[in-house]
């Protein structure tokens, strides 16, 4: 029985819910948005059906759910949102207030395009979007790592005092039944641990304030101390995938260096499409090309020195973005272009809008010539 | 499956509403109680009542890693045959492979209507459900003669998770009709 508890079959949505009805969160604000996903779906039911005491409170826009989450984690409570698409955009003026105040809120995200034109598909606009809202942001290839980045992440964004994103590929992971090993409920709860926070509002033997006003005296430091708090998160999420691994037995790293040994040509992607990606790598490989893909799991704070380290051996780099930064180049590019300090890699941009990427694509890519430095379409009609 | 193919693929075209992603996911779950490893995703869209729609589902003995769209099943199956001659149904499927249609019409029109020559096997799962459950619900029936064309997984196990995901939900009489109805379905020529 044991047994066949642990190995399931859920979308990617259902194993967040699977994790946070582990974690049992004090407070979840939610909108259901069109587009919302099975995270909030399968949560909300669970909570219904007394599987989690979790207080789910239906908020009138995503704007209110984010207000919500923040109010509820500055009063002390563990508090947690989850959003998609329309719904990011709609929160984007309270997510800096979340990190600006230090929150260790968790948001789930199924990562989509964004209007206009209007289109619900997969895609990493949304997201990329808010890269620069103070956020962890922390992506995921399938249903296992959905399920096992709720856990890190959530101890990350405590540990760190700062909210952090979990991010699914909209639909290819989020509606997708695939095979997952999930945690005894007593490890999940022993990773848990109890939520003790150092500031909060409702300590009344220690009264303070969150969020007040700031002016040109102060306000420069208290982004410079946001800074160096998002500087200390790589040492600490070291720390923590390494626990996590050895619990859960599943490897977990910055990122996921697959085949690149003696790659000397070497893809960079992140989410759902670097399983599709590996599959076009071993085929390669099995025909002798010296070919390697880099899955970029944690993306903000950016790991540039560790990248830049698993990127030093591979002769030429192409760089595949699922997302557009109009009159500039597209954001993971940049940073790997950073990391790396070379300025000829190759950009393929891809997927927008919910555009199909087969392995074959990728297969061709590896063909390309690399050198030509003009950015590229997949599957551009 | 075709030579040298790991994973075993699966194409549900249906309408709306006639419960294909269900199916997909009640597969799905039957090969994970046999250990296998699975993936069941619909072809992505807004969901519309009555619109055509596709739904997937990838079976294999190794883990899963790809997250493209099934482009190349080993049997395709279509859950109404008012879609026959509308969508394409039959594109990459080898004359050896299995095309499943809920359906009255006979091999030939199938065939005709489709263009697909290989093996066809036409049943009537809205008829057999309406007969044993009492409702038009051919995607559970349609599992049945799935399961008996492919061998992907075995009936008991179909049956098992039926019985499981759903016993609370419809109660005890509807449970054991449908999987009467999947049965019947199995055991048709």
């Amino acid at each position: 029985m044991t047994d066949k508890k642990k190995n399931i079959a859920l979308t990617g949505g259902a194993a967040a819910a699977e994790a946070l009805k582990q974690i049992n969160p004090d407070v979840m604000p939610v909108y259901p948005i069109t587009p919302q996903t099975p995270i909030i779906e399968t949560y909300a039911k669970m909570v219904a059906d007394g599987e989690a005491d979790t207080e789910m409170i239906q908020v009138e826009s995503e704007h209110s759910a984010m207000s919500a989450t923040v109010g509820a984690s500055a009063a002390g409570a563990r508090a947690m949102s989850a959003s998609s698409s329309q719904g990011i955009m709609l929160m984007a003026e309270v997510l800096p207030i979340a990190s600006g105040m230090r929150l260790p809120i968790l948001m789930l995200v199924s990562a989509r395009a964004i209007s206009a034109p209007i289109n619900i598909h997969g895609d990493h606009q949304d997201v990329m979007f808010v890269r620069d809202s103070g956020w962890i942001q922390i992506f995921s290839e399938n249903s296992q790592e959905v399920y096992d980045n709720t856990f890190i992440a959530l101890k990350l964004a405590e540990k760190a005092g700062l909210p952090a994103m979990v991010i699914m590929d909209g639909f290819q992971t989020s509606h997708s039944v695939e095979n997952l090993e999930i945690l005894e409920d007593s490890i999940a709860k022993k990773i848990v641990g109890e939520y003790n926070p150092k500031n909060y509002l409702l300590d009344f033997e220690n009264p303070k304030t969150f969020g007040p006003v700031s002016l040109p005296n102060s306000y420069f430091e208290f982004k410079r101390a946001q800074i160096e708090a998002m500087g200390g998160v790589i040492g600490k999420l070291i720390e923590i995938n390494k626990e996590y691994s050895d619990i859960s037995g599943r490897e977990y790293d910055l990122f996921e260096a697959y085949k690149m040994d003696d790659a000397e040509k070497a893809i960079v992607v992140v989410g759902s499409t670097a399983g599709t990606a590996k599959v076009a790598v071993d085929e390669l490989r099995e025909q002798g090309e010296k070919v390697g893909l880099l899955k970029i799991k944690l993306f903000r704070p950016f790991p540039y020195k560790q990248i830049a380290d698993a990127l030093k051996n591979a002769k030429q780099i192409a760089v595949l973005d699922r997302t557009v930064s109009f009159g500039s180049v597209a954001p993971l590019y940049s940073e790997i272009a950073n990391a790396t300090g070379k300025k000829d890699l190759q950009s393929y941009i891809y997927g927008l809008g919910g555009r199909e990427i087969f392995k074959e694509d990728i297969k061709k890519l590896f063909q390309d010539n690399w050198e030509n430095k003009k950015v590229k379409y997949i599957g551009l009609k | 499956m075709k030579l040298g193919k790991k994973i075993f693929e699966i194409i549900f075209h249906a309408r709306g509403g006639q419960g294909a992603k269900t199916a997909a996911e009640l597969l799905a779950q039957a090969a994970l109680l046999e250990g296998k490893f699975v993936q069941a995703f619909p072809d992505f869209g807004p969901e519309r009542t009555g619109a055509p729609m596709k739904t997937f589902v990838r079976i294999s003995d190794e883990p899963i890693l790809t997250h493209e769209p099934i482009v190349d099943p080993d049997v395709v199956v279509i859950m109404d045959e008012t879609l026959l001659g509308i969508v394409e149904v039959s594109k990459n499927l080898d004359e050896q492979e299995n095309l499943i249609v809920n359906s009255t019409k006979d091999r030939e029109t199938i065939s005709q209507k489709t263009g697909y020559v290989g093996n066809i096997f036409p049943i009537d799962a809205t008829g057999l459900s309406a007969e044993i459950i009492g409702e038009p619900r051919p995607n559970t029936a349609i599992l049945g003669k799935l399961v008996n064309i492919t061998e992907v997984v075995k009936l008991e196990s179909v049956a098992e998770v039926f019985r499981e995901k759903y016993l609370d939900k419809i109660g005890q009489e509807k449970t054991d009709k449908n999987i009467q109805a999947i049965e019947k379905a199995y055991d048709s020529i």
